[in-house]
């Protein structure tokens, strides 16, 4: 549904024309190519069969071929969405030939095919929950990672940036997690290889490796019956990403390039007292060898470490077809500075796609290679804490010591106090961490389609993801940082791969046009991964002398995972579609009792629209209802030999000696024998329902997931295992909700149109097993821990909780609203009422006269339960402009700024030193640290929040004549993170893990696009 | 023509099944460099290395020093760290520390409030069963049948087999703990393998007559005492923990044990260790050289690296305005001082070379736990040699050298003359073993004791052996942890002290535990 609006936005949205080179004297073929609605159509392909000539329409849907050699022709009109015509033409010499083309949709002609997990099908069959997502609706602005052009557009797909670290990375997740301990990171396929979405070392984000501009379109499969038939990794759904191809054998050489040049800069810096407040409550509070440590300085630590960043990202692509064999090559390259001073990250990247086709066109060949290379420098991240460094000090002492920083030094000695936070900018400016990561992928797919018994189609595929990262990261001896180390260097290297082989025989028998069609699919695929880092030892500065050693062994792991998969698709009728679909997967990380599951699933589709009496409903277009069940895994998070007993040697500074000779250490590890994957079960409803020729379209989907042998470090029974907690199937979880997405044209005018497009998410999670025996008894996991106490948590996993649930105390109040804080004097006056108690300040739940942990509540959660993506395009003429909002409800953050950096003994700290602390102590409500301050309710808050993402404006020239040729130009602006709404009282409400701490701020980027078509 | 497709179609699925028999055995992977119980066992050279595991399990927090691959979770590795916990609960709810930091369960040791949550208590006890699920694992693997099979030499399963009663000894020294410290526990042993089972739970008594049994068991199977290779456990230190038990085998077992006390103290006495000339020495850098300790637990600064043990007790006691480099470190922590009431045991103070405390900008008494002034500070380990030089990192960072001596002669004496006094042996011998402590800590006999009295023993271990983790069990056994005979800063809770709950004399089991496995019950109070 959502394609059929695409498809009349072409040639309005598109950026892109082309024109054609003409030289000579010969027959003029002209015209314009409208769609059914009579609106031109924008980049059309006109060719000429058997001859490398051709054109691409404009915005009018004009297009002009010259020099045609007098002859008849079969000339090829094709467009994006549409049915293509061919026409047989006769051309006189010197004859200008005027064509008028419509083009009909191809719902009508020949339906859509959409890529699912081995093969295509056709749109009006799909059974199961997927959004197809392609590059006019991606997310405008200068973006370094594939999945940030998804990010808002997907009802269910929830994706959030983590930090605005540039190349950083994002969580991604899907109708909510299924997982507590292993991963709930969606299974990713690039072009028919599922991706190792493990990280490498050197680079922040593996995605990152892949250039967004490379990409054509997603598919994001949500539910069970779509994504079984990725068996033991589909739990977390599955995004299938196609990249950008040539489209066929004799279109003629277009080549895109495209700039964007960006300004990044801080949103919004972390509220902290200035330099004389700070001095004011240090001389009011503070005793006297506190006050003796104050500076002079007026220092803004964060303008220090954070500046403006530029960002430019540059690609081109050369796409057409020489002879049968369609190509795409493109190459790109992205400078992206970060605001926290030093931070780069550098990618330049190959891309090239053919796809020949042979034997006439029974045997079709696709090869995909992308070779990247991304250079990163990171800035010394302890700089992020630089809004609590102590602002009446100076930035520079005036002499050399420990780099020219001020420092917070032991007295008499003079040397750095351990324990004290570092200077910001000394921290940044004496470290260099730089690294470079080549990555190889690359795939080939060998296609036959039997010549006499054109329904069956064989195929292989054979893919591969290498990588290697390397880095090193070290420490000038004169910071105080690596004062007592003599400084240090290290160096890193890991490599890590996975390579893939399939095979599979597809049976369609959609080319009889019977009332009966059959799309069959059998195959089996097997998949290795591996990982090896050498260790290595980390040597002073100078390298004179080696203060860790290299761990004994160097690292390696593998697994390979075996696989066996069915798919059945009937369609009767085009009213009713059948898909049932099994896999069996055999995994390594498993002992040979657990190694082999199965995946099934069953599902169903009845297109009401399809019948004689809902055809006479004009303003329906389409009615479709979709049911599905089915079960998929997760093994991801789970170590390659985890069931296995291993033993480890020990490093060489964690030895034991024995008559002053020390030895090396063997550990046992723990080990679960029975270790297998998460079962998830999922059951989906849904419905699609077009209105007024699709301008209306809704989707609405009802899901229930449950998670089996969910995978949950837990404690063992003592004694029992070579470690206190492990890895185990010890649970059970819960996802249900409600997506609904809806696109409407609100004004659909020649000229002027006006899109929306906006889509819903409610997601309930509740953990509902976790224990091998349960135990109502249990507090359940803790988990979350916080800044402030060495082993402080917040958050829990608890049976009938949603997962990561806050665990706090309930705060009580005084008469005029304040928490009470322990150990203030009731009476401000000190009239003999004593002093508030923790039975003052807090709930006693239980009632037993004292607060301990057994007063701790479970409340609220982490994960949003409702979220929302909001698009808007304008188009008017040559001009285009869109918005993307984003925001989230029902999720609550834990502010550890507010409860460990606003209270005086943070400013205190333990020794020798001084802390700036947040604006927020002067919210003079909680201003002391005590035993439970920390653990307080009052400390939770709302998340929700409101975010225009991105804002942009272009405009589109037409054929600018250059020396006889022309060219398109296509300018636009954009703005990245342009506002946001929100109550929350910290720097951003937007923070992974519901705890926010010094998060790398997201920048507000500034962005100028030019793209030339030639 | 149909033919031809059910044959290409054979041809297509024989290739198929062909590549997917090669892919199969690709299911089975096994690490490429690690080791697993088969090959580290397989070697004879390999076994001192796990048995080395079996000891740092004292002294380190993992495999990576100071921290980094620990060996148990959910708690901070450093804090966990078994000397260090070991310390907390036997040290903080007593008289003789408070540590200043608010990070959880550090007040509740302070003011004997914890609960079964109480993250201390949760890290002693799975470092406890950490150590008896290692050893369990060694003692079954280094077992003479297995040797035999594994066709070792005679000399090496001769050496293999003394490793094998260092495990039990380790094991007995932990399951030691269990009983002391929490009492009625879960029971494992090498019949135990590893896997989904729950162990049955032992009461406090037959657990005394486990470790008892299994001492006497391997006492004569070790090397004896002094002049045996250091850090190894012998036969002193299996006498030195049999005399633990049986002095306190009143308040483990309900039954008096002091002869047997006295016994093995005077086989301890006879193994030949010397008393070390300066007390202080004890407690330096190169304390390996001492010629008292019995069983130490071996740190250093560069090879043995952690965030516990020794390196806590040297830096957590650092702070005010004393200088970390006269104690051969970088770092003050500004955590531990003592109560005013421990100060209060050294009568004759100044005299007193044990009398080590810190009073320069602190004060004597303490009204905040928080603030590292109040109470006087113990810089008691320092980690500089006999001859005043640094440690083997040069004072570059807070690890140490340090041993710490969980056994050492001194404390024999002691046990010998509260042993007699209680009835066990001779009380003139003890006076003996007495004034020898007090000589070395005069520096003369002044200060010698005429005769002795209950009271003086303990006072005299007070300050013999002041936080080296005996405090709490030697209260408990003069009645004086709990109830309100005699209080101390913070105890229950308030500056002045209070009375506390006789249940407190045992931890509970944390509920951690007591959730998954149903066999154990809860300690009562809790």
């Amino acid at each position: 549904m959502k394609l059929t609006i695409l498809r009349n936005k072409v040639g309005l949205l598109a950026l892109l024309f082309s024109a054609s080179f003409a030289f000579g004297q010969n027959a003029t073929l002209r015209g314009v190519v409208k769609d059914k609605n009579s609106e031109a159509v924008f980049g059309a392909s006109v060719v000429l069969e058997g001859q490398s000539k051709g054109a691409n329409t404009d915005a009018e849907g004009n297009f002009r071929i010259d020099n045609i050699k007098p002859g008849t022709y079969n000339v090829i009109f094709r467009a994006t969405g549409l049915a293509t015509i061919t026409k047989s033409l006769e051309f006189a010499a010197n004859e200008v030939k005027y064509e008028n083309i419509v083009l009909l949709d191809q719902i009508q002609e020949l339906q859509e095919m959409v890529v699912i997990g081995y093969g295509t099908t056709r749109t009006s069959d799909l059974t199961g929950a997927a959004t197809v997502i392609t590059d006019k609706n991606f997310q405008k602005g200068s973006l370094s990672s594939p999945e940030q052009l998804l990010s808002g557009k997907v009802a269910g797909l929830k994706i959030n940036s983590n930090d605005g670290s540039p190349g950083g990375s994002s969580t991604i997740r899907m109708r909510g997690g299924t997982s507590i301990s292993a991963s709930n990171d969606p299974l990713i396929v690039l072009d028919g290889v599922p991706l190792d979405n493990g990280g490498i070392a050197g680079a922040s984000n593996p995605l990152s490796l892949i250039n967004p501009n490379d990409i054509e379109s997603f598919v994001i499969l949500k539910d069970a019956s779509a994504t079984a038939i990725f068996g033991s990794r589909g739990a977390n759904g599955v995004i299938l990403i196609t990249t950008k191809k040539g489209k066929d054998g004799k279109s003629p050489l277009k080549v895109t390039f495209d700039t964007k040049h960006s300004l990044s800069t801080i949103a919004k810096y972390a509220d902290v007292l200035t330099a004389d407040e700070f001095r004011t409550l240090v001389n009011e509070r503070g005793n006297a060898s506190q006050i003796a440590q104050l500076g002079t300085a007026n220092t803004d630590w964060q303008k220090q470490v954070f500046h403006n960043a530029y960002i430019t990202d540059n690609n081109v692509s050369l796409t057409g077809g020489v002879k049968n064999l369609p190509y795409r090559l493109s190459f790109g390259n992205r400078l992206e500075n970060g605001v926290l001073r030093t931070d780069k990250f550098q990618r330049n990247g190959l891309s090239l796609n053919m796809s020949p086709s042979f034997l006439n066109k029974s045997l079709t060949v696709e090869l995909n290679q992308k070779i990247v290379q991304t250079q990163s420098t990171f800035a010394n991240r302890g700089a992020l804490g630089a809004a609590y460094f102590d602002p009446t000090q100076e930035v520079r002492t005036g002499n050399d010591v420990y780099g020219g920083y001020y420092e917070w030094l032991n007295q008499p000695s003079g040397l750095p106090n351990t324990l004290a936070p570092k200077n910001p900018l000394g921290l940044i400016n004496q470290r260099k961490d730089q690294s470079t990561v080549n990555r190889y992928i690359g795939n080939l797919t060998v296609s036959y389609r039997l010549p006499f018994f054109k329904a069956v189609k064989a195929s292989m595929n054979v893919g591969t993801d290498q990588s290697e990262g390397k880095g090193n990261v070290s420490e000038l001896a004169t910071s105080a940082n690596g004062y007592y180390t003599k400084g240090s260097s290290s160096a890193y290297r890991s490599t890590k791969g996975n390579k893939l082989i399939g095979a599979q025989v597809n049976y369609n028998n959609g080319d009889k046009k019977s009332k009966h069609l059959i799309d069959g699919t059998i195959g089996y695929s097997y998949q290795d991964w591996y990982t090896s880092s050498p260790s290595n030892p980390t040597y002073t500065e100078a390298g004179d002398s080696i203060i860790s050693q290299a761990a004994a062994n160097p690292y390696y792991t593998k697994n390979a995972l075996l696989s066996y998969y069915a798919r059945g698709i009937y369609t009767f009728n085009n009213q009713i579609v059948l898909n049932a679909s099994i896999r069996r997967d055999g995994s390594s990380r498993f002992s040979p009792d657990q190694r082999w599951g199965l995946f099934p699933s069953v599902s169903a589709a009845w297109i009401v629209t399809q019948y004689d009496f809902m055809k006479k409903v004009k303003y329906i277009n389409l009615l479709k209802f979709r049911g599905g069940y089915g079960v998929t895994g997760q093994q991801d998070g789970i170590g390659d030999y985890a069931y296995i007993g291993n033993y480890f040697q020990g490093a060489t500074n964690a030895q034991y000696a024995f008559g002053g000779q020390y030895y090396t250490v063997f550990r046992p590890d723990g080990f679960d024998a029975n270790l297998k994957w998460e079962t998830t079960s999922s059951t989906n409803f849904g419905m699609d329902l077009g209105f007024f020729k699709d301008r209306v379209s809704l989707s609405l989907d009802l899901y229930l997931k449950k998670t089996s042998d969910l995978l949950a470090v837990v404690n063992v029974p003592a004694g029992t295992n070579f470690t206190n907690s492990i890895l185990t199937n010890v649970g059970s979880m819960e996802n249900k909700g409600l997506e609904i997405s809806t696109n409407i044209g609100i004004i659909a005018k020649k000229n002027l149109k006006l899109d929306l497009a906006l889509n819903a998410t409610h997601n309930i999670n509740k953990v509902t097993g976790l224990s091998l025996i349960d135990d109502p008894n249990s507090k359940g996991i803790f988990v979350g821990g916080i800044s402030g106490g060495i082993g402080n948590t917040v958050q829990v996993q608890k049976v009938g909780s949603p997962v990561n649930s806050f665990f706090v105390y309930q705060q009580k109040y005084d008469a005029n609203g304040k928490p009470i804080e322990v150990g203030q004097y009731k009476d401000p006056n000190n009239t003999g009422l004593g002093k508030y108690t923790d039975l003052d300040a807090f709930e006693d739940l239980n009632g037993d006269g004292i607060i301990n942990v057994e007063d701790r509540y479970v409340t609220k959660q982490v994960a949003p339960k409702w979220f929302f993506g909001t698009t808007l395009n304008l188009t008017y003429k040559k001009w285009f402009a869109s918005a993307t909002m984003r925001s989230e409800m029902g999720g609550t953050i834990y502010n550890n700024i507010h409860s460990n950096n606003a209270t005086f003994q943070s400013v205190n700290g333990p020794l020798g030193f001084l802390n700036n602390v947040s604006s927020l102590y002067n919210v003079e409500e909680m201003q002391t640290t005590t035993e439970r301050q920390l653990l307080s309710d009052y400390y939770l808050e709302k998340a929700n929040f409101y975010r225009l993402d991105y804002l942009s404006v272009g405009y589109r020239f037409d054929k600018i004549p250059v020396k006889g040729h022309s060219f398109g130009l296509t300018v636009s602006g954009v703005v990245q993170n342009v506002f946001v709404i929100t109550k929350y009282s910290g720097q951003d409400p937007e923070v992974g893990g519901g705890i926010d701490n010094n998060i790398y701020p997201r920048p507000r980027v500034y962005s100028l696009n030019l793209t030339f078509d030639i | 023509m149909k033919k031809s497709i059910i044959f290409k179609s054979i041809l297509f699925l024989a290739i198929g099944t062909f590549s997917l028999t090669a892919c199969k055995k690709q299911l089975n992977q096994t690490p490429k460099y690690g080791l697993n119980a088969e090959t580290v066992y397989s070697d004879p050279n390999n076994y001192i290395q796990v048995l080395a595991k079996l000891y740092s399990g004292l002294s380190m927090t993992g495999i990576q020093g100071p921290a980094g691959k620990g060996d148990i979770a959910g708690i901070d590795e450093g804090f966990s760290a078994y000397v260090r916990v070991l310390f907390n609960l036997q040290e903080l709810p007593t008289d003789a520390a408070v540590c200043g930091w608010n990070d959880p369960g550090v007040p509740e040791l302070n003011k004997m409030t914890w609960s079964p949550e109480t993250s201390f208590i949760k890290g002693m006890y799975y470092r406890i069963y950490y150590q008896i699920t290692l050893c369990n694992e060694f003692i079954r693997e280094a077992a003479e049948d297995k040797l035999n099979e594994r066709g070792f030499s005679a000399a090496d399963i001769a050496r293999i087999n003394t490793y094998r009663q260092e495990a039990r000894f380790l094991r007995a020294l932990s399951y030691y703990h269990a009983l002391d410290l929490f009492g009625n526990v879960p029971f494992v042993t090498e019949k135990d393998k590893v896997g989904a089972f729950l162990p049955e739970r032992i009461n406090r008594s037959d657990l005394f007559d486990y470790v008892e049994g299994e001492l006497l068991a391997i006492e004569g199977l070790l090397p004896a005492g002094a002049g045996t290779e250091y850090a190894h456990a012998n036969q002193a230190a299996v006498q030195m923990l049999l005399a633990k038990l049986y002095l306190n085998a009143q308040v483990y077992k309900g039954v008096s044990k002091y002869t047997e006390c006295a016994t093995y103290c005077e086989r301890v006495i006879a193994q030949g260790y010397q008393l070390d000339n300066n007390y202080q020495d004890l407690f330096l850098a190169d304390n390996h050289t001492s010629s008292e300790i019995i069983f130490p637990v071996v740190y250093d600064g560069l090879y043995a690296q952690t965030w516990g043990g020794t390196t806590f007790l040297t830096c957590a006691a650092l702070g005010g305005s004393m200088v970390a480099a006269d104690y051969g470190v970088n770092a003050k922590w500004g955590g531990l001082r003592v109560t005013p009431q421990y100060v209060d045991l050294y009568t004759d103070s100044m005299l007193d070379s044990r009398y080590l405390f810190y009073r320069a900008g602190q004060q004597k008494d303490i009204t905040s736990l928080s603030t590292f002034s109040n109470g006087y500070g113990f810089p008691k380990f320092k980690n500089k040699t006999k001859a005043g030089a640094n440690g083997s990192n040069g004072a570059t960072s807070a690890q140490v050298d340090i041993d710490y001596p969980m056994f050492r002669l001194a404390d024999a004496y002691l046990m010998y003359a509260e042993a007699a006094l209680r009835g066990g042996g001779s009380i003139g011998q003890g006076v003996i073993y007495m004034n020898k402590l007090r000589e070395r800590a005069y520096g003369n006999a002044s200060f010698n004791f005429g005769s002795i009295t209950l009271d003086d023993v303990l006072n005299e271990r007070a300050k013999e052996l002041s936080w080296e983790c005996t405090r709490r069990t030697d209260l408990i056994r003069y009645g004086k942890f709990t109830g309100g005979s005699y209080v101390w800063s913070f105890k229950g809770g308030e500056a002045a002290g209070g009375s506390v709950p006789d249940f407190r004399s045992l931890y509970p089991i944390p509920t951690a535990d007591l959730v998954l496995n149903p066999n154990l019950i809860q300690n009562s109070g809790y």
